[in-house]
C-alpha cells in the first residue's frame, strides 16, 4: 500500500501552533507512507488538486488528510480521492485543529501530538478496504410537524413541488402564533388577512393530509424511509360530519374552558372552534370542562348538532404514516412572567403579556378589538411597555435575545395610538434591536410620528397605586430613577423553546441546545439541516425568529426536502456492521441491543444466525461491542483497526 | 406537642429599643412550645457598620457567636432580628471560603469552624411549628383588625443567601397574621427599605422612605403595620412624626412586632408582650377585636 | 464638562481590586439600569448606582471613591436581588466603602461617624450600648439636637438603658478590633 499524507495549515488556524512541515516530515517515517507534504488550505481547489496530483503521479492507494474535524470536510476529501480514481473510503482524517491547535498553545507538544494522530490514521488506513454504498428506494412523502407559519410554508412548498405532505398540528387549528397576531411589523398589515389564504391553501391542497389535534408519538426508520406513528387525540366530534357551524358553541352551558387561543383572556365554551378562520374549522370538546364528562349529564351539544357529529365515546387513534423526510416546525412558547415577582408575579390583572395585548387589539379577539383593562374594563390612557421580560436575563436562565420583541413592541405602541388617540405609550427598553429591512425606520416611526416615549432602562418594580399601577424604572440616559403611572402594563415576554421540545428531539434523534431549541447542523452553512439525515428544521423550533425568517426557513427546509427527493435512489453509508456467519452462534444479543432494529435472526442451514439489514444499519457499533464472539464487525471500525490504532499510540 | 429546642441569639436592640420584640418573642415561643436557650455571653454581630468597614471584621464579630453556638453542641440558632440574621448567615457562608475564613479567624481568639445555620424566629415558626399548629393554638383571634405586613429589605434578600420565602412577595407574616385572625391587606411595599440605620445621621432620608411606607399603608386601609425587624419598627413607630412632618400629614398608625400580635392571639400573658412600649398607642386598634371578649388593651393604656 | 481621556484615566489596578475584593466580575454589567430603578436611595445619591458600576468599569477611581452614594447605600439588597446578570451590586458598594475609608474619603461624614461610634460601642462593651452610642455621635458631630424630638417619645417607655450591658468576653471583643487595626495598619 502506498499512502500519501497531507498536513493542512488551515491558514494560521493550525500552522499557528503546529509545525505542519515537521509533521509531514515525521509522517514519511510511518509504515507505507510514500508521500507527505504540508498544504496551505487542503480544502481549497489547489489543495484538493495537490491531493489528486499526488495520487496520480505517485500511484498512491490511500490518503490521510490531517486538518479539521471530519464533520467539516470528510465529504470534501472523499470526493477528491474519488476524483483521483480511488475508492472514496480509502481516506482517513486526523483532526489536528479542534483536537490540537485550537486547544493547546505549546507548539512543540502540538506538533508531536499531531504526528501521533497522523500515525494512528495511517495504521487505520492500512486496514481499510474499498467499500461500495448500497442504493435504496425512497418514500417521496414528507412529514411536517407543526402548523405555524413556518410549517405551513414548508408544507405548501413541498406540496407545490409535487410531494405528498402529512402535516401534524398539536392544537385544533393550524396558524400557530401568527394567527393570534392582530397586525404584523413593519408593514402593519392584518396578520390573519395574509396568513388566512395560506391556511386555506393547506386545507384545499390535494397533496396535503392535515392531522389537527394530533401529535407525533413514535418515529422509526431512516432517511428516505421513516415510519411515523401519529396520535390523533379524541375530539369527541366526528370531523367528517362537523360543518363548523358553531351552534354547539353558542348553546354550550359551560363557558369556562381555558381560552388558549385568546391567551386566557376570556373563557371559552367547553366545545369550541378557536377562531373564525380556523383550519380545519371543526369543533373540539375539552373534557376537563364539558358537563357531560364532568357531571355525567348534559348532552346539549349532541342535541343541538344538526349533523349529529358529537361522539362522547370517541377515543384517541394512532395512525401510521410512511415518509422519506421530516420537517420539525414546532415553534416556541412564551416566557412565563410569573417568575418576575417584582412585576407582580402574575397577580396584577392589568399587567398582561404582549400576546394577550395582541388578542385585545384584534377585532376577532375577546374584546372585539377594544383595548380594555382586564380589571375593570376601562380603556387605558397610559400604557407602559416593558421589554426584555425573560430575554437577556441570566438570572432567569434566559441570556439570549428573543429578537422580535423590540419590533412587536413598536408595533403595539403604534396600534395603541391608533386605537386610543389620546393615549400615551411609554416603552422601557435596554437596546433597540431592529436589524431587518425597514425595521429601524419602523421603530423610529413609533417615536417620531406616534409619540411613543422610549425610556432606556429596565423596570425594577410595579406596584398598585389606587386603580393605577406605579411603574418604577430607570432612565439610564438621564442617569436617574423614573416613575410612570400606568393604566395598563404590557410585558414584552420573550420566546422560549416549545414545551416538550427535548422530548420530540429525542424521538427525531436530533440535538437540542440547553434551552431546548433544536440544533442546526451548522450555524452558518447548514441552517435548516440537522445532524440526522432527512430531518430538517423550520421556524422558532430552531431559535427565536420573526415571521419573514420563519417563512424563509420553511421554504428553505422544503427546498432541502425537494432536493433529497429529486434523487432516484439514496445511497446508504457502507460503514456498517457485517456478520461473520462462521463465528456467529445465534445468541441474538445483537438483535436485542440494536437501537435501529437493523439486525434480525435468519435460519442458515438449520442454524440461527444474525443478519444486518444494510439500509437500516446506522453504523453505531453497539452490536459489535455486544457480540461475545466478535462475529459482528463494523466496517472501517473493526476490532483489528481499533487495536492497531491503540497500538500505534502506545508504542511511543 | 413534642418540645422544640433552640439556641437563641437576641441581638443588642432586644436589650434596649426593641425590648418588647425580645419579650414578646420569648412569650410566643413559650406558647408554641419552642424552648429558647440564650447563646452564652453572646456579643454584637457588628450589624451594618461592621460590614461597611470590612468583611473580615464583620464575619469575625458574627463568627464569635456562631462558635459559641457550636460550643452549645448545636448546629442552628434563631434570632428575631433580620440584621443579625443577615450577618450570621453571611459570615457562615463566606467562611466556607478557606482564604476568607483564615482572615476572619485571624481576628478571633478561637476559630469558627463552620456548620451553624442561623434562621429567623419567623422562619422557625413557619417551618418547624407550621401554620396549622399556629392556627389551632389561637385562643383569641384578632378579629376585624386590618393590618399590613411589612418585611423590610433584608429578611428575604438576597434569596440565595436567605433561602426563605419569596424575595419580592414574602408571605410568612401575612399567613401568620391571617392564622391569628387578622385581616391582612395586600401591601405592595413589603420589601422596600424603610431608611435603615440612617435615622440618626441622615434623618431626612429615613423620613422620606418611612413616609412612603406609612402613606401606602394608610392608602390601602391598614389600621396597623406588622413588622419583624427592630430597625423597621423603630423607623416607623418612634420616628413616625418625623415621617409625618416630611409628608406634611399626621399619622397615627401603630407598628407592631408580629410576635406581639401573635402573642395576643395565642393568649400569652400581656405583661410579656410589651404593648405599652410602642410609641404610637395601639389602644384604638386593639379595642375592636377585644370588644366583648377581654380587656386586652389595658396593658397598653397603663 | 471635562473631556475624559479613556486611556489615561483608566485605573486598571482599581478595577482589579474592586473585582478581587468583591468577588464580582464588573464586566457582566450591561447598564440596564435595574439597580438604579429599584434603589430606594437613588433620590439621595449624587451618582446613581448603575453609573457607579459604569465608573468602576471605566476605572474612574477618584470619581467613585469620592462620591456620596457609597456612604448612603443601606445594603438593602434590592440591586443584588434584581440584577439580571446576577452581580452582587450591594457587595461592590460595600467594597467601595472599604476602599474609600482606607484612602481617606468620607463624603458623608456623619454616616461615617455614626458607624464608627457604633463599632466603638461594640469594642468597648461587647454589645451596642445605644445611649452611649448616641452620646458619642453627638459629641463627635456637634449635632446636639439630633433626635431631640424623640426624647419625649422614647424616654417614658423605659427602653433606652442608661447603663451598658457588660459581657464577660469584653476583652476578647476588644482584641478583635485591636487585631483588625493592626492588620489594617500593616496592609
Amino acid at each position: 500500500m502506498k499512502i500519501g499524507v497531507f498536513v493542512c495549515h488551515c491558514g494560521s488556524n493550525i500552522e499557528g501552533t503546529v509545525d505542519t512541515a515537521a509533521v509531514a516530515r515525521a509522517s514519511l517515517e510511518f509504515p507505507e507512507v510514500a508521500h507527505a507534504e504540508d498544504v496551505m488550505y487542503s480544502c481549497s481547489e489547489p489543495g484538493q488538486e495537490a491531493i489528486i496530483e499526488a495520487v496520480r503521479s505517485k500511484g498512491l492507494d490511500g490518503v490521510v488528510v490531517a486538518s479539521c474535524t471530519p464533520r467539516m470536510h470528510e465529504p470534501t476529501f472523499r470526493r477528491a480521492v474519488e476524483r483521483a480514481g480511488l475508492n472514496r473510503y480509502m481516506l482517513e482524517m486526523a483532526n489536528i485543529r479542534e483536537h490540537v491547535s485550537w486547544i493547546g498553545k505549546n507548539r512543540e507538544a502540538n506538533t508531536n501530538k499531531s504526528a501521533d494522530l497522523v500515525r494512528i490514521a495511517v495504521e487505520k488506513l492500512r486496514r481499510n478496504r474499498p467499500l461500495t454504498p448500497k442504493r435504496f428506494d425512497i418514500t417521496r412523502r414528507v412529514l411536517v410537524i407543526g402548523g405555524g407559519v413556518a410549517g405551513i410554508q414548508a408544507a405548501l412548498d413541498c406540496a407545490d413541488g409535487g410531494m405528498e405532505v402529512v402535516l401534524v398540528e398539536k392544537t385544533s387549528s393550524i396558524g400557530g402564533k401568527m394567527a393570534k397576531l392582530d397586525k404584523t411589523f413593519p408593514t402593519v398589515d392584518c396578520s390573519s388577512c395574509i396568513l388566512g389564504p395560506k391556511m386555506v391553501d393547506v386545507a384545499q391542497h390535494p397533496n396535503i393530509t392535515l392531522y389537527a389535534c394530533a401529535e407525533v408519538e413514535e418515529i422509526g426508520g431512516y432517511v428516505g424511509n421513516f415510519t411515523v406513528k401519529v396520535r390523533r387525540k379524541a375530539t369527541y366530534v366526528d370531523w367528517v360530519k362537523c360543518t363548523g357551524c358553531g351552534a354547539c358553541m353558542e348553546k354550550c352551558p359551560s363557558k369556562k374552558s381555558h381560552d388558549s387561543f385568546n391567551e386566557g383572556l376570556g373563557g371559552a365554551p367547553a366545545i369550541n372552534i378557536p377562531f373564525p378562520q380556523a383550519i380545519p374549522k371543526k369543533a373540539v370538546i375539552d373534557p376537563a370542562f364539558c358537563r357531560q364528562f364532568v357531571k355525567g349529564k348534559c348532552g346539549v351539544c349532541a342535541k343541538i348538532c344538526p349533523t349529529k357529529a358529537i361522539d362522547y365515546s370517541m377515543r384517541d387513534e394512532v395512525v401510521e404514516e410512511k415518509v422519506g423526510a421530516i420537517v420539525a416546525a414546532t415553534g416556541f412558547d412564551l416566557f412565563d412572567h410569573s417568575k418576575y415577582g417584582e412585576y407582580g408575579g402574575g397577580r396584577y390583572p392589568d399587567v398582561i403579556t404582549s400576546l394577550q395585548y395582541e388578542r385585545m387589539l384584534s377585532a376577532s379577539g375577546p374584546t372585539g378589538g377594544h383595548v380594555k383593562r382586564p380589571s375593570d374594563g376601562r380603556e387605558p390612557r397610559s400604557v407602559v411597555f416593558i421589554q426584555c421580560v425573560g430575554s437577556r436575563d441570566k438570572s432567569v436562565d434566559r441570556p439570549y435575545c428573543s429578537g422580535f420583541c423590540c419590533m412587536y413592541t413598536a408595533k403595539q405602541a403604534i396600534l395603541t395610538k391608533d386605537h386610543i388617540p389620546d393615549s400615551q405609550s411609554t416603552v422601557f427598553y435596554m437596546d433597540i434591536r431592529s436589524p431587518g429591512k425597514l425595521y429601524d425606520e419602523f421603530t423610529r416611526r413609533a417615536m417620531e410620528e406616534y409619540g411613543a416615549r422610549y425610556v432606556r432602562g429596565r423596570v425594577a418594580m410595579i406596584t398598585p397605586k389606587g386603580r393605577k399601577l406605579l411603574v418604577r424604572g430607570a432612565d439610564t440616559l438621564l442617569g436617574t430613577q423614573v416613575e410612570v403611572e400606568a393604566d395598563l402594563v404590557v410585558l414584552a415576554v420573550g420566546a422560549e423553546a416549545a414545551k416538550g421540545s427535548p422530548h420530540l428531539a429525542e424521538k427525531l434523534r436530533i440535538s437540542y441546545d440547553k434551552y431546548g431549541f433544536f440544533m442546526e447542523s451548522h450555524p452558518k452553512l447548514r441552517p435548516v439541516e440537522t445532524n440526522t439525515a432527512g430531518v430538517y428544521l423550520a421556524g422558532c423550533a430552531q431559535g427565536p425568529k420573526d415571521i419573514p425568517s420563519s417563512v424563509g426557513q420553511g421554504s428553505a427546509a422544503a427546498s432541502k426536502v425537494l432536493g433529497l427527493f429529486s434523487k432516484a435512489q439514496l445511497e446508504s453509508d457502507p460503514q456498517i456492521s457485517q456478520v461473520n456467519l462462521a463465528r456467529c452462534v445465534g445468541c441474538a444479543k445483537c438483535e436485542s441491543t440494536c437501537p435501529f432494529g437493523a439486525i434480525h435472526m435468519i435460519d442458515f442451514r438449520g442454524q440461527p444466525k444474525a443478519e444486518v439489514i444494510e439500509t437500516v444499519c446506522q453504523g453505531c457499533g453497539i452490536c459489535a461491542v455486544t457480540c461475545p464472539q466478535g462475529a459482528v464487525q463494523l466496517e472501517h471500525f473493526t476490532d483489528n483497526q481499533i487495536l492497531a490504532e491503540v497500538d500505534a499510540l502506545c508504542r511511543f | 406537642m413534642s418540645g422544640l429546642s433552640y439556641a437563641y441569639y437576641p441581638g443588642c436592640s432586644g436589650l434596649g429599643t426593641s425590648s418588647e420584640y425580645d419579650s414578646s418573642t420569648r412569650a410566643v415561643c413559650k406558647a408554641l412550645f419552642m424552648e429558647l436557650s440564650d447563646v452564652p455571653d453572646w456579643s454584637c454581630c457588628g450589624s451594618s457598620p461592621a460590614h461597611a468597614v470590612d468583611h473580615a471584621l464583620s464575619a469575625a464579630l458574627s463568627a464569635r457567636n456562631l462558635a459559641r453556638v457550636r460550643a452549645m453542641d448545636r448546629d442552628d440558632v434563631l434570632t428575631p432580628c433580620p440584621s443579625c440574621l443577615t450577618n450570621l448567615r453571611t459570615a457562615d457562608h463566606r467562611m466556607r471560603d478557606e482564604a476568607f475564613a483564615a482572615r476572619a479567624n485571624s481576628l478571633l481568639d478561637a476559630p469558627y469552624k463552620g456548620g451553624v445555620r442561623a434562621r429567623s424566629v419567623l422562619q422557625a415558626i413557619v417551618e418547624d411549628v407550621g401554620m396549622e399548629m399556629v392556627r389551632a393554638s389561637v385562643v383569641r383571634p384578632l378579629k376585624g383588625m386590618k393590618v399590613a405586613a411589612y418585611y423590610g429589605c433584608i429578611m428575604n434578600r438576597p434569596p440565595e443567601l436567605m433561602a426563605f420565602d419569596d424575595p419580592e412577595h414574602p408571605m410568612a407574616m401575612d399567613l401568620l397574621m391571617e392564622a391569628a385572625g387578622a385581616t391582612v391587606l395586600p401591601f405592595p411595599l413589603k420589601v422596600e427599605c424603610c431608611g435603615a440605620s440612617f435615622g440618626v445621621p441622615r434623618p431626612d432620608v429615613t423620613a422620606r422612605l418611612s413616609a412612603r411606607l406609612l402613606l401606602t399603608a394608610r392608602e390601602i386601609g391598614a389600621e396597623a403595620i406588622v413588622t419583624a425587624c427592630p430597625l423597621c419598627q423603630m423607623n416607623l413607630d418612634l420616628r413616625q412624626n418625623q415621617a409625618a412632618r416630611f409628608a406634611g400629614t399626621a399619622f397615627e398608625i401603630p407598628v407592631f412586632y408580629f410576635t406581639q400580635l401573635l402573642g395576643l392571639a395565642l393568649g400569652a400573658p400581656e405583661g410579656s408582650l410589651g404593648l405599652d412600649k410602642l410609641c404610637v398607642s395601639p389602644a384604638r386598634v386593639l379595642e375592636a377585636p377585644a370588644a366583648g371578649e377581654t380587656n386586652l388593651t389595658q396593658g397598653s393604656r397603663s | 464638562m471635562d473631556v475624559l481621556d479613556l486611556s489615561a484615566s483608566y485605573d486598571a489596578d482599581f478595577v482589579a481590586r474592586v473585582q478581587a475584593e468583591s468577588g464580582q466580575n464588573t464586566a457582566l454589567c450591561y447598564q440596564c439600569g435595574n439597580c438604579t430603578a429599584g434603589c430606594p436611595y437613588t433620590f439621595a445619591y449624587d451618582i446613581p448606582v448603575s453609573r457607579i458600576m459604569r465608573l468602576v468599569q471605566a476605572g474612574q477611581r477618584r470619581a467613585v471613591l469620592s462620591c456620596r452614594s457609597i456612604w448612603l447605600c443601606a445594603t438593602c439588597e434590592s440591586c443584588t436581588t434584581r440584577c439580571p446578570n446576577d452581580i452582587d451590586v450591594a457587595r461592590i458598594m460595600d467594597v467601595l466603602r472599604h476602599m474609600a475609608r482606607r484612602e481617606g474619603f468620607a463624603t458623608e461624614r456623619n454616616v461615617k461617624v455614626f458607624w464608627d461610634s457604633f463599632l466603638d460601642s461594640v469594642r468597648r462593651h461587647g454589645r451596642v450600648f445605644e445611649a452611649g452610642l448616641l452620646a458619642r455621635y453627638v459629641f463627635l458631630t456637634g449635632r446636639f439636637w439630633t433626635d431631640a424630638d424623640l426624647a419625649p417619645r422614647i424616654l417614658p417607655k423605659n427602653k433606652l438603658g442608661l447603663k451598658p450591658h457588660a459581657i464577660k468576653g469584653q476583652a476578647e471583643m476588644a482584641k478583635i478590633f485591636q487585631r483588625f487595626a493592626e492588620q489594617e495598619g500593616r496592609s
